[in-house]
């Protein structure tokens, strides 16, 4: 495949990551997931800038944020799918 | 020898270096313009001014002379002067350096003044430099390599490729016989019960857990004044990308790779005393503090995998850098000596990339000034425990 928009650690993973400067509101994102070998697509509901976090599904508040599968956080603000994830709408559960 | 091999210098106890420093090294602050005075006079030397060294007690002292004699000690080191403001100290690292059979002169200021005594270490730092001047590389084996490793202005590009670069190396130069060691204790928070599991013995698992369980309860804790979310992730990882230190904390651990186990856990700035493999240091994630403790502890040569572009050096250590952000490369490529942002792109895989940070530290190793030593780059920084007396 051509260089992706976004990409995702491990299958089990609902949020990608973004690496590449370009990402609009309404564009169709091509993402690649490492662990395996898989190519997904998303629509971006926003302007995502390079390395934020894009939500692979719907997310609702108290929802746990997975990465590398695992918990990195839970969500304190509902985010749709190909929406932008971030301290806005997730925190961490340690401090 | 192994696949691959380097030029170093070896030293009187047999540990081998890559760099040939005549240091000029301050007991305390005081003396730093003593210090920076005889580099200034006998071109070639180095001059660590630092922050501290006096009323300090306990164990915070105790960590100030290991830095401090550990920095000495370090095989990138040909030879010492010491300057102190009075003997007793001084003499004490020099001392603690002269156990590794490397020449070491100490100096101190009371009752003869800066002039004097920077006349004195002058003649003397000459002396020193001049003998190391002549001493030839040698042809050394990568079992003979120590190499630290820490992150630093990480970002989410740094668990997706730069960390796992350093991963993929420390995986091909463990079964090696390399001796390699990561730190940044609050920032396994998240990741610990993770980090814990990939000790090569339960007794070393426990001993991560009970440094960073000690870490939470005796600095965190007691200090916090609010959660630590501007500190941990930084300001610059929320700029990159990284919002918990969870995630933070996945990302850093990628740098120890998929299946090397950790030997054991350090003291900050104690020497690894278990042979060859890799160690866990308790540190502070401050990227100086870090890489100051690790030099101290004898490692040669430091891979420091950034996202949004951290600057740091050390004096002694060099330091290697290198990203996947591409746009770190665009705007701040002068800092970078390895480029790996082709895996975001997927033109590169963690194989090559791997291959390509070899190389680059072996040809460090044999003497290309890293990207922060032609900067100018010398962060000294003492790690200290509480305040002084």
């Amino acid at each position: 495949m051509s260089a992706p928009d976004f990409l995702v650690h491990g299958a089990t993973d609902n949020v990608g990551v973004v690496v590449v400067e370009t990402v609009r509101a309404g564009k169709q994102l091509s993402g690649w997931i490492m662990d395996t070998d898989e190519t997904i697509t998303i629509e971006a509901l926003h302007d995502i800038p390079l390395g934020h976090k894009v939500a692979l599904k719907a997310l609702s508040d108290g929802d746990t944020v997975i990465k590398y599968g695992h918990d990195i956080g839970k969500v304190v603000a509902p985010i749709e799918a190909g929406g932008h994830l971030h301290v806005q709408n997730c925190k961490t559960k340690r401090w | 020898m192994s696949q691959y091999s380097f030029w170093g210098y070896r030293r009187e106890n047999g540990r081998v270096g890559i760099r040939n420093h005549v240091l000029l090294l301050p007991l305390d602050d005081l003396s730093n313009a003593a210090c920076e005075a005889v580099a200034n006079n006998i071109k070639g030397t180095l001059a660590i001014p630092h922050a501290y060294g006096r009323l300090q007690f306990g164990a915070d002292l105790d960590l100030h002379f290991r830095t401090l004699i550990g920095t000495g000690s370090n095989p990138n080191v040909a030879a010492v002067v010491v300057i102190g403001i009075e003997p007793g100290w001084t003499q004490r690292v020099v001392d603690g350096i002269a156990e590794t059979g490397k020449p070491v002169a100490g100096f101190s200021i009371e009752q003869n003044g800066d002039i004097a005594t920077i006349a004195a270490a002058s003649y003397k730092a000459k002396e020193f430099l001049q003998a190391a001047s002549e001493k030839q590389r040698e042809q050394c084996d990568i079992s003979e390599l120590w190499i630290s490793v820490k992150c630093g202005e990480s970002d989410t590009t740094s668990g997706l490729g730069a960390n796992p670069t350093v991963g993929n190396l420390i995986d091909k130069l463990d079964p090696l016989g390399a001796t390699t060691c990561f730190g940044e204790t609050s920032e396994l928070t998240g990741a610990e019960q993770v980090c814990k599991g990939r000790a090569a013995t339960p007794e070393a698992g426990e001993k991560f857990i009970d440094t960073w369980q000690a870490y939470m309860d005796e600095v965190i804790e007691p200090h916090k004044t609010s959660d630590l979310s501007d500190s941990q992730p930084t300001k610059g990882n929320i700029e990159g990308g990284l919002t918990t230190i969870e995630e933070k904390a996945f990302g850093n651990l990628e740098k120890i790779g998929k299946k090397t186990s950790y030997i054991d856990v350090l003291e900050p700035a104690e020497a690894p005393g278990k042979g060859p493999g890799l160690y866990f240091m308790d540190t502070s994630s401050a990227a100086a503090e870090c890489v100051t403790l690790q030099a101290a502890a004898g490692f040669v040569v430091h891979l420091f995998p950034t996202g949004q572009g951290n600057v740091i050096g050390n004096p002694i250590e060099p330091v290697i850098k290198l990203t996947a952000n591409p746009r770190t490369v665009r705007t701040m490529g002068e800092h970078i000596d390895v480029d790996v942002s082709g895996i975001l792109r997927r033109e590169m895989n963690f194989d090559g990339a791997g291959d390509a940070l070899i190389d680059m530290t072996l040809r460090t190793c044999n003497g290309r000034l890293t990207a922060a030593e032609a900067l100018g780059h010398r962060e000294f920084v003492l790690t200290k425990l509480y305040r002084s007396a």
